[in-house]
């Protein structure tokens, strides 16, 4: 894969926010997961992955900035380890296609690198921490058609926490998280946060993550 | 970053840096199959050019179209500019059809400020007069970064007529901001006086400047603002100040040529040195595209400006 570019120049904007708010989560967040739990499902995901695309032969994993390339990584690794299949990584960043632009001042871009084997009749599996309005994956979706038409697209996500916006769906999930909209769920990874942490924190709506754009009431 | 781009020296580091940086990405979009993005759909971008100028209005025209903007250029020649109206006139005309930006190249210096204050939308200065042209400080700054790898601690000797460039004064301020030793260079006539008060070295001689350069950017004579005789002769100039193959060879191995365009071959560039594998002249004009793509992204992608319980959200999180 071509150099990672681990996190340090898409986060360079929002770093001190983002630690800033970690270091509030860890500290009044309750825990949902651990890097063990973590580890494990991404080796069941890493399985159902093999089993649902017959052996993983022409699949492209997507991360989508900032967590879900760190995802996407380790699940390659995870595919390499198990069947010693080397799958392309690479990382789409949505930034460009969100529908909540306006709402924000311009956000700084993620880094967006298609393994040169392109995609097209590929069967691409887009990897996000976590699921939560769809809009993220919609987003997603319409910067693959830029980029090329594969054969299949799936998604792959480490926490489903529900509250769909939109008709989009996982299709492979490390847990399902049944939250409130008030509540957020911060997932934390060693690539990025120094530890494999996800936690869940109540009364928090503005501060939410993982879903996408809220519409502002 | 503030809403308009007037001058380079209004620039922090950081939204310097902001836009180099995002300039990069949108320059790695653009190989794709399809280099389009629905980013700014719905937004109408004027070029409103008073100056002639194929590049510049080009290379805004290509980088709102990529980016999903709608856009309206508007040029003196054929308008009603040419029956008497004032800028501020064609302004409120703008204004009333809905221009969330206009791009503006102006003979007047000060042009661009004056815009700002009638209009609501964003005013990128294009060039005016003799003051600034930031995106072409911007794109130059672009094209060191990617061919010498970093800008903070480079060498750059500005060569010619600084006295009419405001491609000179635009780099001289951003590249102070990005930590680079600039040094302008050229017979006194063709400096401004207020030059001391830049914040840059000054040279008359071009031969000693050379060695210790990292980039040399050569300056357009600029015949049409040529009112005095500044130098004696074209051929004298040109043996003075001009960058032949001679003193190509007295450049370091690794130092790049630069010209903002449009070239005098053979006054300030000799052909065959524009048109060697240093010269970035051309990687210029690509470049430009990317970086006016990220200035009207930065500009006009976002909230112009966040409600407050937006902007706390927007701390509160980095990314979806």
């Amino acid at each position: 894969m071509a150099a990672p570019r681990p996190a340090q120049p898409a986060a360079a904007g929002p770093a001190p926010a983002a630690s800033f708010a970690a270091g509030q989560a860890r500290s009044g967040g309750k825990a949902l997961l651990g890097p063990e739990e973590i580890r494990r499902a991404l080796t069941r995901i890493g399985h159902e992955i093999l089993e649902r695309t017959d052996g993983g032969s022409d699949v492209v994993l997507l991360g989508i900035p900032t967590r879900g390339v760190p995802l996407a990584r380790r699940l390659a690794a995870r595919l390499d380890q198990t069947e010693g299949l080397s799958v392309p990584v690479g990382s789409l960043d949505i930034t460009l296609y969100r529908d909540d632009l306006r709402l924000r001042p311009a956000r700084a871009l993620g880094h967006t690198e298609v393994p040169e084997s392109g995609i097209d009749g590929k069967i691409v599996i887009l990897v996000d921490d976590v699921l939560y309005s769809g809009r993220t994956v919609r987003a997603a979706l319409d910067a693959l058609t830029d980029i090329g038409r594969p054969r299949v697209v799936q998604l792959a996500v480490l926490i489903d926490r529900g509250h769909r916006e939109l008709p989009i769906r996982p299709d492979y999930v490390g847990k399902n998280l049944p939250t409130s909209r008030r509540e957020a769920v911060r997932v934390y990874l060693s690539e990025t946060d120094g530890e494999d942490l996800v936690t869940l924190q109540a009364g928090q709506e503005a501060g939410h993550r993982g879903g996408g754009p809220r519409t502002p009431k | 970053m503030s809403r308009h781009l007037i001058s380079a020296a209004d620039l922090s580091r950081d939204d310097a840096l902001a836009i180099l940086d995002t300039a990069a990405e949108l320059a790695l979009l653009a190989q794709r199959p399809i280099p389009k993005l629905p980013t700014l759909r719905g937004r109408t971008v004027v070029n409103l050019f008073y100056e002639d100028s194929t590049r510049t209005r080009i290379s805004f025209e290509a980088a709102a179209k990529r980016l999903s903007a709608d856009v309206i250029n508007f040029s003196a020649k054929g308008s009603s500019v040419a029956k008497g109206e004032s800028l501020k006139d064609t302004a409120l005309t703008l204004e009333a059809m809905g221009a969330d930006a206009v791009v503006l190249r102006h003979s007047a210096s000060g042009a661009p400020h004056r815009l700002a204050g009638w209009v609501r939308g964003s005013v990128i200065n294009a060039g005016d007069g003799t003051h600034e042209h930031p995106t072409q400080a911007l794109l130059d700054a672009f094209t060191m970064r990617s061919r010498l790898g970093r800008i903070a601690g480079l060498r750059v000797a500005i060569v010619g007529d600084i006295l009419h460039s405001r491609v000179a004064r635009s780099n001289v301020w951003l590249l102070r901001t990005l930590g680079a030793e600039v040094t302008v260079v050229g017979p006194p006539t063709l400096l401004p006086i207020a030059i001391g008060s830049w914040p840059c070295a000054v040279s008359y001689d071009l031969d000693s400047a050379l060695p210790q350069s990292d980039v040399v950017m050569m300056l357009r004579v600029q015949h049409e603002r040529m009112t005095d005789a500044y130098f004696p002769s074209v051929r004298e100039y040109s043996r003075r100040y001009g960058l032949s193959g001679d003193r190509l060879a007295r450049l370091p191995g690794h130092a790049i040529v630069m010209h903002p365009g449009p070239m005098n071959r053979g006054v300030e560039i000799a052909a065959d040195v524009a048109d060697s594998a240093r010269s970035t002249i051309v990687e210029q004009v690509s470049n430009g595209v990317a970086v006016r793509m990220a200035v009207l992204y930065l500009l006009l992608g976002g909230a112009a400006e966040p409600a407050p319980e937006l902007a706390a959200a927007a701390s509160g999180r980095d990314m979806p």
